[in-house]
């Protein structure tokens, strides 16, 4: 066990996975670097660095640079998953899903079902997603309902160094089609990581703090901003839960349940966009299943239904803040004692 | 590449193949007018020449990747023509549990990495599988068939490239029959000279007469031949034409009369090569028509128990959408 950061932990899970698993390789753009250039080879080791060494110990055939060509190696890696390998391919921002869309959502989504059961496509697209590096509209979206969508892919959308490194060994050793969301502001976070390999399961929520007023629901970098939320509210005499699901495809709809129905409230923490998106679906997930256990509305925090912004002021508005997520709660507290005024 | 070079049982095989994959999309012609084929059906006959040419140089090892048209591929590449025959009529047990569907059979155990609904689909994965042998060691390698429509799609071009910069082991193959659903490749193919444009991409091309089997078949084991000592990709252009619409139902008005017919008349792959093997002496008319028999059989047994096997039941429709979930 040390302190690792979340680029750190990453890292080792490819290290630790590639060296148990010859059929384990990386392909992508600039994943090592330098690829038939003159200067450093092995120059970037990914575009923020998380494959950082990893060709200079498994060589340039177990670690792939492309061209920048996503519908190609996407569709390489599923072609490679139904042969026998099992790749992890970097889509380098998440953003950059629509040129290679077809090869995800329509191919190695569909192998298995379209095949009645004969193909097996243990394939992880990993990418970078996220808003807060002042990326602009086409480097900074969090697409994880996108891929949720569609049935056939499993969706992972990791909180911290600890989850980020057991979530990736359970992608890279999962059989179906792994879609893994990195957040990028979130690589320098570090944590008590353990040092050997360690398998964290899909489907399979962590409850961060157990609560008895409210139930939080986060994802990714959200789950930060709800922990610190429902540490200052502790403070006020509000008892928070927090629901990390992990995996948005699977999800663990009973850990969510099972909290809504202790506390009788929820609010929804969703950094992608209003519509259509995860906090919309556990609303009518809960609205379905619980809704004789609510107290008060369910609330959702998001962001508004506009692209990401480039400038600092906007893009700080527009990414859900740990004061939106308290403001939330409060709100749904007050309504939930309004209601029971009235 | 002479006649000789080919063995009796190399030449009744390839007949045989070729015979079942035209037998199999007539009668499918005739099946489909009947209402009793659900959905989009789409026919390779008089394209059999592009499928066996090459797959007789494949193994169960070496992958294919296909197209929408992809029964010939199926059958050239050695799918079980009772099982697919079940899968287009939507049943059970078909080749995949009626769940896939004529633009979706597929069969990893013999190298058949699906149809695929999808223009210019199957490039991409054909270069998966091409990494797979190469990372492998295993000496194999994989076919990427596409159409003249598909020839235009980002990913075709991006999977030459691709295959180009990592020498991976990737047949391409052109199957050019003239219109890609109405329009015609004389028109959509930008430059005109699809070898060119291979050539273009670094990877060496030829342009073949896909009337012709023996063009075919030696343009592909130069091809595969190449490609196994290690040369990295290969490109073939070939062309025909396609007997039927674009799919079952296209009333092919943008076709000039009478261009069918001409071509079943005068250019017919299989009347071409039995012609070739008999008046050389090397196969008897008898030997073949022994065969186109024993084809009909199969395809009238095939359709038969088709429509006689059950369909998929309800519980069937949420099984094998992942692994473990």
């Amino acid at each position: 066990m040390s302190v690792k950061s979340f680029r750190e932990a990453l890292n080792e899970a490819f290290r630790q996975e590639m060296r148990r698993d010859p059929a384990v390789v990386l392909l992508g753009e600039d994943i090592s670097g330098g690829m038939g250039s003159g200067g450093e080879q092995d120059a970037w080791g990914g575009v923020l660095g998380t494959t950082k060494g990893l060709m200079p110990e498994f060589g340039r055939e177990r670690v792939l640079d492309t061209p920048i060509s996503e519908s190609a190696f996407i569709g390489a890696a599923a072609g490679a998953a139904a042969t026998g390998l099992r790749p992890v391919a970097q889509l380098m921002f998440v953003d950059f899903f629509g040129v290679c869309g077809d090869q995800i959502v329509n191919q190695m989504a569909k192998f298995r079902y379209m095949f009645g059961g004969n193909a097996t496509t243990p394939v992880v697209v990993r990418a970078l997603c996220g808003a807060g590096l002042r990326a602009a509209s086409q480097h900074s979206q969090m697409l994880y309902p996108v891929f949720t969508h569609f049935p056939g892919l499993k969706v992972v959308i990791p909180s911290s160094p600890y989850e980020a490194k057991g979530l990736m060994i359970q992608a890279i050793r999962d059989d179906d089609p792994v879609i893994f969301l990195e957040h990028k502001a979130m690589l320098d976070d570090t944590e008590e990581v353990p040092d050997e390999a360690y398998a964290i399961p899909f489907g399979e929520a962590r409850t961060w703090r157990d609560g008895e007023d409210i139930t939080v629901v986060a994802f990714g970098r959200m789950v930060q901003f709800a922990r610190q939320s429902a540490e200052k509210l502790a403070g006020e005499g509000i008892s928070c839960a927090v629901v990390d699901p992990r995996t948005t495809s699977p999800l663990d709809t009973e850990t969510i349940l099972n909290s809504v129905r202790k506390t009788g409230r929820l609010v929804i923490v969703d950094e992608a966009y209003p519509r259509c998106g995860m906090a919309a679906d556990i609303s009518s997930i809960v609205a379905e299943q619980a809704f004789d256990a609510l107290k008060a509305p369910v609330l959702k925090v998001t962001p508004p239904h506009t692209p990401v912004p480039f400038s600092a002021p906007l893009e700080d508005a527009y990414v859900p803040s740990p004061a939106k997520v308290e403001a939330a709660v409060r709100h749904v507290m007050q309504a939930d004692r309004l209601a029971g005024a009235a | 590449m002479t006649l000789m070079k080919l063995t009796k049982s190399q030449l009744l095989q390839a007949y045989r193949r070729m015979q079942t994959i035209r037998m199999f999309e007539e009668r499918l012609h005739k099946e489909f007018a009947t209402g009793e084929i659900p959905g989009f059906v789409h026919l390779y006959a008089g394209e059999e020449t592009a499928a066996v040419g090459v797959c007789e140089h494949l193994t169960d090892a070496d992958h294919i990747g296909s197209t929408h048209r992809g029964h010939g591929h199926c059958i050239a590449k050695g799918c079980d023509v009772m099982a697919m025959m079940k899968e287009i009529y939507g049943k059970r047990d078909g080749l995949c549990a009626g769940k896939g569907g004529s633009m979706h059979i597929a069969d990893l155990s013999k190298g058949m990495l699906g149809a695929n609904g999808i223009v210019g689909g199957g490039p991409p994965l054909a270069c998966g599988a091409a990494l797979t042998a190469k990372t492998n060691k295993t000496n194999g390698l994989a076919v990427a068939f596409f159409g003249d429509g598909g020839f235009n799609q980002g990913t075709t071009l991006e999977s030459m490239n691709f295959a180009r910069v990592h020498d991976l082991p990737v047949l391409f193959v052109l199957e050019d029959n003239g219109y890609a659903e109405t329009t015609s490749s004389d028109w959509s193919i930008g430059g005109g000279d699809p070898v060119r444009r291979a050539e273009g991409f670094g990877i060496p091309g030829i342009r073949v007469d896909g009337h012709d089997f023996f063009a075919v078949y030696a343009a592909a084991k130069e091809a595969v031949e190449a490609i196994r000592s290690g040369s990295g990709p290969q490109f073939i252009h070939i062309e025909f034409t396609r007997y039927y619409g674009h799919f079952e139902g296209d009333a092919m008005t943008y076709r000039p009369p009478g261009e069918v017919k001409e071509e079943r008349a005068f250019l017919d792959c299989l009347k071409f090569f039995r012609a070739r093997v008999t008046q050389g002496g090397i196969l008897t008319g008898e030997q073949l028509d022994e065969i186109d028999d024993e084809v009909e059989a199969l395809i009238s047994t095939a359709v038969a128990g088709a429509k006689a096997a059950p369909l998929p039941v309800e519980a069937d429709l949420t099984t094998n959408v992942y692994l473990n979930y």
